[in-house]
């Protein structure tokens, strides 16, 4: 069997007193669409800020596509395929829709020490930047200013500049936190758009769309997995439904 | 980052009346002008070159003079060891401030912040007192030079050829810049200053970018240095005091951080303020400090940025 797409071993990391990260272990298939559910803090954005190589983990190895990836850098792992998307937006705000992305294009077409012409004028970046505009929906909005799209834009926008580096493992985290029923709706169906198209991890308050979504599912709690298996595993699961689901009916909303 | 009409008109109409100041200072009998515009235009090109880490870069490095100074001395050294060749001078100065540049930037871009700050301002004071303890070179006192020779037609003897020596070399640097900041590389280091994390993350190794980008900027306020001992026939450890630094980062400010032209108008503005009420008043810092405060309070763009900007998204 090939190689899975991402492979976790034995994963610390604790900021002071609070283990963020305890004894992990996952992996994640050759375009499996995995999802993580756990409540606030249980670690899930410090694991992604690891496995992207923005945060060093205290011990354990990381393995992409076979290559133990641990000691290399964010854009590094960029370069390999890992892409990932920010829970707290992170779009360039002074830089237009079609900027921010055609950055993420331009990052994937090797080095930029290209100091003569405009990149504004570049058709090798705006084209692809448009085209990933238009899948989002965003293609009206190209010409915006990041900081003046309304929040469920930028959330689009978040999601495109992720995409637009070609990934294989697409790494998302709570994509659409803080967006309106709506938006979120769209967003939910256009990543399952996605699915079987890229390998794709996935953090998500809302049930509904990891259990229609996801192959499968791991539970995080305190920084430990406490359950990976297909949406009827870990529904099924005894000390999920302890630790998590059946407690909190809150995560349901 | 595109111009507006106005803002290009303006530029066009700037650079005529530079072309006419020597004629008309001279028609005027007022030739002291051509020499406080030059010395206007050198600080311009150090304030742009400033601009291009500093309000694109966001990095606030508080030491710019130091390569004001590398320029200056690679005339006055060369010279003082019979080398006037003003082609090899230049090339030394650029190339002198590109290595240090290089070392600067290495080390205090490891930092970020107050450190950062710090770090550049350290290194300057550094260079400073290295200048005092050249006694070969004229120590604290400073060293007499002659001006750089090139082909016989540029005759920097003659004060209206240095004059558009100067100018050629503030439109030159100018147009360096806007290329600069709108190609691949430029949106890079404009992006680390937006969000660098972000940067790493969609997969640019950052670092060396904005190593390169300290460089460029720094050999291109050597051009400056250059330009300033020819035009002062003298070169002095004052010019990296830091006091200096602070200077040009106030014509920055006053122009308009991010703004690219702005830091030309800035240090113009900064330059005949300082000339006209200097005329009045040893205090004129007393005048000058409210009035900056006022300026980045209400103002925070810059004299430049006061001017309406181009569609959304170029800046
Ligand atoms: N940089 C940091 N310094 C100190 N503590 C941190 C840091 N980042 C995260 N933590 C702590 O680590 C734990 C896990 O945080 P994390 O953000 O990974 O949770 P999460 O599962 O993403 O939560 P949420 O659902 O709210 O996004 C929390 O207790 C948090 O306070
Ligand atoms: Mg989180």
């Amino acid at each position: 069997m090939a190689d899975p797409i991402l492979k976790v071993e034995d994963l610390m990391k604790s900021f002071g007193g609070v283990v963020a990260t305890d004894q992990f272990f996952f992996d994640i298939q050759q375009g499996e669409f995995h999802a993580i559910i756990g409540p606030n803090g249980a670690g899930k954005t410090t694991l992604v800020a690891q496995i992207s190589g923005m945060l060093k983990p205290d011990s354990g190895r990381i393995l992409f596509d076979g290559q133990d990836i641990t000691g290399l850098s964010a854009a590094e792992r960029s370069h390999l395929g890992l892409a990932r998307s920010f829970q707290i937006t992170s779009v360039f705000r002074h830089f237009s829709a079609r900027q921010n992305v055609a950055l993420s294009i331009q990052a994937r077409q090797g080095h930029s020490f290209r100091f003569w012409k405009p990149a504004a004028r570049d058709s090798s970046l705006t084209e692809p930047a448009m085209k990933i505009l238009s899948d989002l929906g965003l293609a009206n909005r190209a010409n915006v200013l990041a900081d003046n799209l309304s929040h469920g834009e930028k959330r689009q926008l978040e999601i495109a500049m992720a995409l637009a580096t070609d990934p294989k493992l697409l790494l998302l985290d709570e994509p659409t936190a803080g967006m309106g029923a709506e938006d979120s709706a769209r967003i939910r169906e256009f990543l399952g758009g996605l699915k079987g198209k890229y390998s794709m991890l996935l953090i998500e308050h809302d049930m509904d769309t990891v259990f229609s979504l996801a192959d499968r599912v791991t539970v995080l709690v305190y920084g430990r997995g406490i359950a990976t298996g297909t949406p009827e595993e870990v529904r099924g699961n005894a000390e999920v439904r302890a630790a998590y689901l059946g407690e909190d009916d809150a995560a349901h909303a | 980052m595109e111009l507006t009409r106005l803002k290009g008109w303006l530029l066009a109409i700037g650079f005529v009346v530079l072309v006419a100041v020597p004629p008309a200072v001279t028609a005027m009998d007022e030739t002291f002008y051509i020499t406080l515009i030059s010395r206007i235009m050198i600080f311009a090109i150090a304030a742009l070159s400033l601009d291009l880490i500093l309000g694109f870069g966001g990095m606030i490095s508080f030491g710019h003079a130091a390569y004001l100074g590398l320029g200056s001395y690679a005339v006055g050294i060369l010279a003082f060891h019979e080398i006037t060749n003003g082609w090899l001078q230049l090339f030394v100065a650029i190339g002198g401030s590109a290595v240090v540049a290089l070392i600067i930037g290495a080390i205090c871009l490891r930092t970020s912040g107050i450190y950062f700050i710090m770090i550049t301002l350290a290194m300057t004071q550094l260079l400073f007192f290295i200048g005092i303890s050249l006694e070969t070179y004229g120590g604290d006192d400073g060293l007499p030079t002659d001006r750089s020779e090139f082909a016989a037609f540029i005759d920097l003897g003659n004060e209206w050829i240095l004059f558009y020596l100067i100018l050629g070399f503030l439109v030159l640097c100018m147009y360096i810049s806007w290329r600069l900041i709108n190609s691949r590389f430029g949106m890079v280091i404009r992006g680390c200053h937006e969000n660098e994390a972000r940067m790493q993350a969609i997969g640019f190794p950052t670092y060396r970018y904005k190593l390169l980008a300290f460089v460029i900027s720094g050999s291109m306020c050597g051009i400056a240095g250059f330009l300033l001992a020819n035009l002062t026939e003298f070169v002095t450890p004052e010019f990296m005091h830091w006091f200096r630094s602070g200077e040009i980062m106030i014509m920055v400010l006053v122009g308009g951080m991010g703004t690219l032209f702005g830091p030309v108008v800035g240090a113009f503005a900064f330059l005949m303020f300082e000339e006209i009420i200097s005329g009045f008043t040893e205090n004129w810092p007393v005048i000058f400090g409210p009035l900056l405060v006022l300026l980045v309070l209400f103002a925070k763009q810059g004299v430049w940025g006061l001017l309406p900007k181009s569609k959304a998204g170029d800046g």
